[in-house]
């Protein structure tokens, strides 16, 4: 193999590949087809962006954690109190609701990346119910028991105004959900995404060739806290309101259980998975809502068994890697 | 001038049990100096309080005149100091050239262009004779070759102190012989501490040799004032030369 | 100061009692997390079962107290087994995050049933008769009930501390959590204790939950709800230690509950952030051996 042939290999690694465009084809045909749904659709993207969020920190930091929603959390009230009671303009208050997420995540990431396994792990769920407790105490501004009141939105780019088909919505949805893929996308496939690889397979060796592991988890997981925010934010301005919820062990169960069906460390793990949770849920919520949690939980100990990969790793399997 | 790397009365002390006592080493700028002893002699554990990954219980470690005692290994690593390991420690699942690409990276910066990263890493594959298997997955290797990704990696660094830790071991015969030959085209200014048990790979290498026994030294020299000395002898022999 | 000392009185009270049964409970937990290196989230599940086990014999089979709670040891502690001996076992050598997702997954599944057979109310706790009412300690007056359970919890504290640190099962216990290769070097069967020290742990656990179902309602979100407390308690006592826990479960059970009385405005707020930075301090915990 010659020189040339070997380094152009070496950089065609992360070019994108057609099959990538399928999830934005399905997306906007799913304005179309599905045009009288279009509020549940912005709900499976928001889902997306918070388990592409969460694939971010688990699958290629390597956190295992049972409170990300604090993050999500923190940007669905942020975005939602700067609504309230400073702007209805929204892009900014979805930067505000990054920016404050982000920090949440920078500070709750010195604190548990100095520890590991269980104590990391217990850490990650106190964190996110100290926030919950702070939030449900503090209901003069987040309302409590009773949630987040009262958002209004202004038209995106004094154009776009948000009107009761979710048909606005759901196009900002898609449109936030495609920057945050292509910025993440960029992210992975550079340096400092290969260091990310770089850790994960082999922490010795990477001190020893002088990368600053921590640091590098540490802005990694905060950038994961920031676009889980952006989706906190995006739920609190397409739905103008934000409940005690976001902040819940549920909210950060079901997006580890999202991004474990779908696949770890894959990207598009993130998408399947949360679709087909999101779906599954709408449907069967229909006949027994309760009983849904143990189907869930049977799906989870047995992928666990016999299916680790998640769906795209069945897939893979079935194609013969 | 600067010594490429002193130590001053360095020291480990594990509870009563003394790894390292009163250690004072010097290594030159361009030197090719090898750390020899008999098993549990304390030549790793010195490695590792050199690296970084053993903080010593007293005394001063000094980099290019810079002192790190304090230092983490990715600091000392930034500053120049590379390392192999005694048992391979790469990315096993990642192909040669992105084994030494993350090592380039971290050199030349994150914000270096992906191209100039590869570029530069495929040099330093080439050099060391494994442009053939730059895109081979380093699990699949043979172990000898393995051997070379591993010096390979710490080379990308383009340290000024380079600790080889016994980077024979575990290679069969047939394949030392590229070792070696890697070994002997470093760069001449590269101040190179090599720790090896291969007698034969130490005296070709060697210009100037250390000898640790129980965590001190016992005696340095030129190999041949080494070689004749009647307590290396007796430590690795155990026996007296008579007459 | 006459107005503080009833008030600290109930506090300590409360608050010890609380302190109690989440030792009980996360006990099992510390001692298969340090023997197994697992991370078992289901342990809260155990203690749930055992609490609708002992309080549904109580309320409705009219069963005796103590023999109510023998049986939720029992029913618990044998479920546990064979769930070990069958599903946790494949999973020992597995990464953090296959144990950490099956069981969640067995949490889930556990609270979906209970809600099915039970519904979704706590259960309403009858104390026996002769337990009910107040007890008078001069100065002030405290639910019988609780001081029951105060008394009962040190008598099986005292025996679970007498067994580990007397017997042999516990000598060969504390070896194994030490050093289990040297353990098994030395001809310990590690496989028979892993089984046996689950199935306790997980039956004291249930022992916990009918103790303690006055303190720690038991409703089918029980297991996901305490579960930050349990590991708390662990993670802040020290992995593999039983004296840890004892400590965190006070700190943890008297401020929760000094808090709560206190400064409600804020409710357990500081406590969590106490809890965390404890943990930034000490790391291991604070009795810690991993």
């Amino acid at each position: 193999m010659t020189d040339a042939i070997a380094i152009a290999t070496a950089l065609r690694q992360h070019r994108p590949r057609w099959i990538e465009a399928i999830p934005w084809i399905l997306g906007i045909g799913g304005y179309f087809v599905f045009s009288d749904q279009l509020a549940f659709g912005s709900q499976i993207l928001i889902a997306i962006l918070f388990a592409l969020s969460l694939d971010l920190v688990l699958g290629f930091a390597g956190i295992v954690t049972l409170g990300h929603a604090a993050f999500y959390g923190t940007g669905a009230y942020a975005a939602g109190i700067y609504a309230i009671h400073v702007s209805h303009e929204p892009l900014s208050g979805l930067l505000v609701a990054a920016v404050a997420a982000a920090a949440v995540g920078a500070i709750s990431g010195l604190v548990i990346l100095r520890t590991h396994g269980l104590t990391q792990l217990m850490l990650t769920l106190a964190i996110a119910t100290l926030l919950a407790e702070a939030a449900n105490k503090a209901s003069f501004l987040t309302g409590g028991n009773d949630g987040l009141q009262g958002i209004e939105i202004d038209p995106i780019a004094g154009l776009f105004h948000f009107d009761m088909f979710g048909r606005t919505g759901y196009l900002y949805c898609l449109i936030v959900l495609f920057i945050a893929w292509l910025f993440t996308r960029v992210l992975l496939a550079s340096p400092f995404g290969q260091s990310l690889v770089g850790i994960r397979e082999n922490v010795t060796r990477m001190h020893a060739i002088g990368a600053p592991v921590g640091a590098r988890l540490l802005i990694t997981y905060a950038i994961g806290a920031a676009i889980a925010g952006v989706a906190g934010g995006l739920l609190a301005q397409t739905t103008q309101f934000v409940g005690q919820s976001v902040l819940s062990f549920e909210r950060s169960g079901e997006v580890v259980i999202m991004l474990v069906f779908g696949g770890i460390g894959r990207i598009y793990g993130a998408f399947i998975g949360a679709a087909i949770y999101m779906i599954a849920q709408d449907q069967l919520a229909k006949s027994d809502p309760e009983f849904w949690n143990f189907w869930i939980g049977l799906i989870l100990v047995l992928s666990v068994l016999f299916a680790r990969g998640g769906i795209l790793g069945i897939i893979d399997r079935l194609r013969g890697r | 001038m600067t010594l490429a790397l002193e130590t001053i009365g360095l020291s480990k002390q594990f509870g009563a049990l003394g790894v390292a006592n009163d250690i004072h080493f010097r290594l030159e700028p361009g030197a090719r100096h090898a750390l020899i002893g008999p098993n549990g002699a304390g030549k790793t554990t010195f490695v590792n309080l050199l690296t970084g990954r053993l903080a010593p219980s007293a005394g001063r470690i000094l980099l290019n005149g810079e002192d790190v005692t304090r230092a983490s290994q990715a600091a000392r690593a930034r500053r120049g100091l590379a390392r192999t390991f005694q048992i391979n420690n790469l990315f096993p699942a990642l192909s040669v050239l992105e084994n030494v690409r993350l090592a380039v990276a971290e050199h030349r910066g994150l914000t270096t262009a992906r191209r100039a990263l590869i570029e530069e890493a495929y040099a330093t594959v080439t050099r060391l004779g494994l442009s053939d298997d730059a895109l081979t997955p380093v699990r699949a290797l043979p172990y000898g070759k393995q051997r070379l990704v591993e010096i390979a990696i710490a080379l990308a660094c383009e340290p000024t102190v380079l600790l080889l830790d016994e980077p024979a071991a575990g290679v069969p015969g047939g394949e030392s012989g590229l070792i070696l030959d890697v070994i002997e085209r470093l760069p001449a200014e590269m101040a190179v501490l090599m720790i090896e048990h291969d007698m034969e790979l130490v005296f070709r290498f060697a210009r100037h040799i250390t000898v640790l026994v129980r965590g001190s030294i016992l005696v340095e020299g030129t190999p041949e004032a080494i070689a004749a000395d009647p307590r290396v002898r007796e430590v690795y022999l155990g026996t007296r030369t008579h007459g | 100061m006459q107005t503080i000392l009833p008030a600290l009185v109930s506090i300590l009270f409360h608050g010890l009692a609380f302190a109690m049964v989440l030792y009980i409970v996360s006990v099992g937990l510390s001692l298969t997390m340090g023997l197994m290196g697992f991370v078992n989230l289901a342990h809260g599940a155990f203690a749930m079962v055992g609490g609708y086990v002992a309080v549904t014999l109580m309320n409705v089979y009219h069963v005796p107290f103590g023999l109510a709670l023998l049986a939720a040891f029992i029913v618990v502690a044998l479920v546990s087994a064979v769930l070990e001996r069958t599903l946790y076992t494949r999973l020992y050598g597995a990464g953090e995050l296959e144990q950490v997702l099956f069981t969640i997954g067995l949490v889930f599944m556990a609270g979906a049933v209970m809600r099915e057979l039970f519904g979704p109310v706590p259960l309403p706790v009858t104390p026996p008769a002769m337990l009910s009412g107040q007890l008078d300690l001069g100065f002030r007056t405290v639910p019988m009930y609780r001081a029951f359970i105060i008394g009962v919890s040190f008598v099986l504290i005292a025996l679970l501390w007498l067994g580990i640190e007397r017997t042999r099962f516990g000598a060969r216990l504390r070896a194994a959590v030490d050093n289990r290769r040297m353990a098994e070097a030395i001809g310990i069967d590690t496989s028979l204790l892993f089984t046996v020290t689950f199935a306790l742990g997980s039956g004291l656990a249930a022992l916990g939950g009918g103790l303690g179902a006055d303190i720690l309602a038991i409703y089918p979100g029980y297991a996901i709800e305490y579960l930050v407390y349990f590991l708390m308690v662990v993670a802040v006592g020290g992995l593999g230690s039983i004296r840890g826990p004892f400590v965190a479960a006070l700190l943890l059970g008297i401020g929760d509950t000094a808090c709560k009385y206190l400064v409600p405005e804020f409710g357990a707020f500081f406590l969590y952030a106490a809890m965390i930075a404890l943990l930034m301090w000490r790391p291991a915990g604070l009795f810690g051996r991993i």
